[in-house]
């Protein structure tokens, strides 16, 4: 899966508009697979050149599940900028993703 | 010939003890093996508790480790409150016998879009069993994941395939829900757990608390319907039961002297069996703790080890007023042959009083008890309760072998007297003290309304407290006490 650094709590490059966004998933069910997709295709429209995804199988690293407290699957955390945003599904619902993560919307 | 009997199919459930005291035998050995029990109640009826005790237990007593997916506390909140029981859940967890997994679910944060399932609570719940090898899982309470995840629907499916699981992978588990209006749990879980549903309830009836329990239902097992009292003390629950106590006590033949010798007299000369329970009851003024008081002075002399409830009066008032008949106690304190334990009535309920009394004869193993009145544990909670808990402090005092005497306050004409009444059958000697002014003159009466196992006199005595103790004066003709107190199936023979 894709690289997981953000254990850092403040990169030194830090400019508030910067997103770091975990996804949580358990495998490649359709719904793991369906919000990869709509993430990095709501990420490119709304946040480009400004974000990185990492993706978290849980079934490789169950381990992590409890740090972020993971209930549902997928689950999608916005871990910067601050304050921490959880949203939870197949990320299907693009407005309610924009507005879960607090994006602005595109000029 | 013998009769054709219908085949009795037994399916003997294989059983995971809770190590609570009392549960397993009022479940017949535990919760089902492998199978998801509902433990449910209101807020601070005790479920957490159980759920604990029952990983507690069965990491130290059984070897089984287990798991508390706990969602409601954090895991230090969780290890404070039970270390006042006297668990010590870090170090269970440092011996990897417990592992607690807090799941913490924030509503405000938690934002839906698109479809989802629970799978992240399987892998976390999944995980933490594998790491610590899990017997036991508790969910506590998985109510609270309906604040947190909007789709009840997700939710109820999600929960129904999460018990499923449990039971696939041999779990046996404990999942507590909060009581509800019209149902059991407020989001009907109960609907989803066929096996074993166990009802706590603590109920504050005229400011006094009863925690009680009730095994809702059991599949494959006969179970009580009883609604059992339990106890919270420093030692955790335990449960009393009802009905396990069974009447197998050894009838004693020795006896006991009742202090006073023309008492003793009335009871063929040497007054009560040892292991026989003994009521008092009467009127204010009428002597009843004057009566026990010798009772137990009687015994310290003899250098038998006494057990003194008072709900009334201080120990250093009885001291005191006992003095004044001419009763020396405070030797016998002094050479630790008599204990007292002083109880105000209202500050706990009668469960709290019931734990008091087994644990302090259970520690002090006195030959003689006194409880001096249980008609303050009558005004504690309703009739019900203290008969129930008088039936099982007599059977145990009597498994025991020891003597009890119990007084009880009545009123002329109440309806007191009738409880006297009811409490009496469990008794085996019952005295009746009362006052009364036949020609203006004040006397106290005395009359033994029975003693089983005995030819006891049929007299009525006058009972005459002075400075120098308690004697009786002559046989009254004229006494008033047979006829006023009527006791069920006895009363004919009484008169």
């Amino acid at each position: 899966m894709k690289k997981i650094s953000a254990k850092k709590r403040q990169p030194r490059t830090s400019r508030s508009d910067f997103f770091i966004l975990r996804l949580y998933i358990a495998g490649q069910t359709p719904n793991s697979v369906t919000a990869i997709a709509n993430l990095k295709r709501i990420c490119e429209d709304k946040l480009k050149g400004k974000y990185r995804i990492e993706v978290v199988d849980l079934l490789e690293k169950p381990q992590l599940a409890k740090g972020d407290q993971i209930i549902a699957i997928p689950t999608l955390v916005r871990r910067l900028p601050p304050p921490v945003k959880k949203i939870i599904g197949n990320l299907s619902k693009t407005e309610s993703v924009i507005v879960g993560l607090d994006l602005q919307p595109a000029r | 010939m013998p009769r054709d009997r219908p085949k009795v199919v037994r399916t003997s459930i294989a059983k995971t003890p809770t190590g609570i005291q009392g549960l397993d035998e009022v479940t017949g050995g535990g919760l089902p093996k492998g199978r998801v029990s509902l433990v449910c109640g209101n807020a601070g009826c005790g479920k957490t508790l159980l759920a604990m005790e029952f990983l507690v237990h069965g990491a130290l007593r059984y070897g089984e480790p287990g798991v508390c997916m706990n969602f409601e506390e954090t895991e230090q909140k969780l290890t404070a409150n039970v270390a006042s029981l006297g668990f010590d859940l870090r170090e269970l967890s440092k011996r990897k016998m417990l592992l607690i997994d807090s799941v913490a679910i924030e509503r405000n944060q938690i934002a839906e879009a698109g479809e989802y399932n629970l799978e992240g609570l399987f892998i976390r719940l999944a995980h933490a069993v594998k790491t610590i090898k899990a017997k036991r899982v508790v969910l506590d309470s998985v109510q609270a994941l309906f604040a947190g995840i909007g789709d009840s629907a997700i939710l109820r499916s999600e929960l129904q395939r999460l018990f499923r699981w449990l039971e696939d992978h041999k779990l046996t588990a404990i999942v507590t829900g909060e009581a509800g209006v019209h149902t059991l749990t407020r989001h009907g879980l109960e609907e989803y757990i066929a096996d074993c549903v166990i009802a706590l309830d603590h109920r504050v009836t005229e400011q006094i608390s009863t925690r009680r329990l009730r095994i809702v239902k059991y599949r494959g097992t006969f179970h009580g319907t009883d609604e059992y009292p339990f106890l919270i003390d420093d030692d955790g629950i335990s449960v009393v039961p009802i009905t396990s106590l069974v009447l197998t006590h050894k009838a004693l033949r020795d006896r006991v002297s009742s202090g006073i010798p023309a008492l003793d007299e009335m009871m063929e000369g040497k007054g009560f069996f040892r292991g026989s329970s003994v009521l008092v009851t009467g009127t204010a003024g009428t002597g009843k703790s004057s009566l026990a008081a010798n009772f137990t002075s009687a015994a310290c002399a003899r250098g038998e080890l006494c057990l003194y409830f008072t709900f009334e009066e201080s120990p250093s008032q009885i001291l005191r007023n006992m003095r004044s008949v001419g009763l020396n106690l405070e030797r016998w304190v002094k050479k630790r042959l008599l204990h007292f334990n002083a109880m105000r009535p209202t500050s706990t309920g009668l469960e709290g009083h019931l734990a008091t009394i087994h644990k302090l004869i259970g520690t002090l193993r006195p030959s003689i008890v006194v409880i001096d009145p249980i008609t303050n544990l009558v005004s504690a909670s309703g009739n019900y309760d203290v008969k129930s808990m008088l039936v099982r402090l007599v059977d145990f005092l009597k498994v025991q072998q020891i003597t009890s005497m119990f007084t009880n306050l009545t009123f002329a004409g109440d309806p007191q007297e009738r409880t006297a009444a009811a409490v009496s059958s469990l008794m085996d000697t019952w005295i009746v003290l009362r006052d009364s002014k036949p020609n203006g003159r004040p006397r106290r009466e005395l009359y033994v309304l029975k003693s089983r196992g005995m030819a006891h006199s049929r007299e009525a005595r006058e009972l005459i407290v002075s400075k120098s103790g308690l004697e009786l004066g002559i046989v009254l003709k004229d006494h008033t006490l047979a006829s006023t107190v009527e006791v069920p199936g006895t009363a004919a023979t009484a008169r």
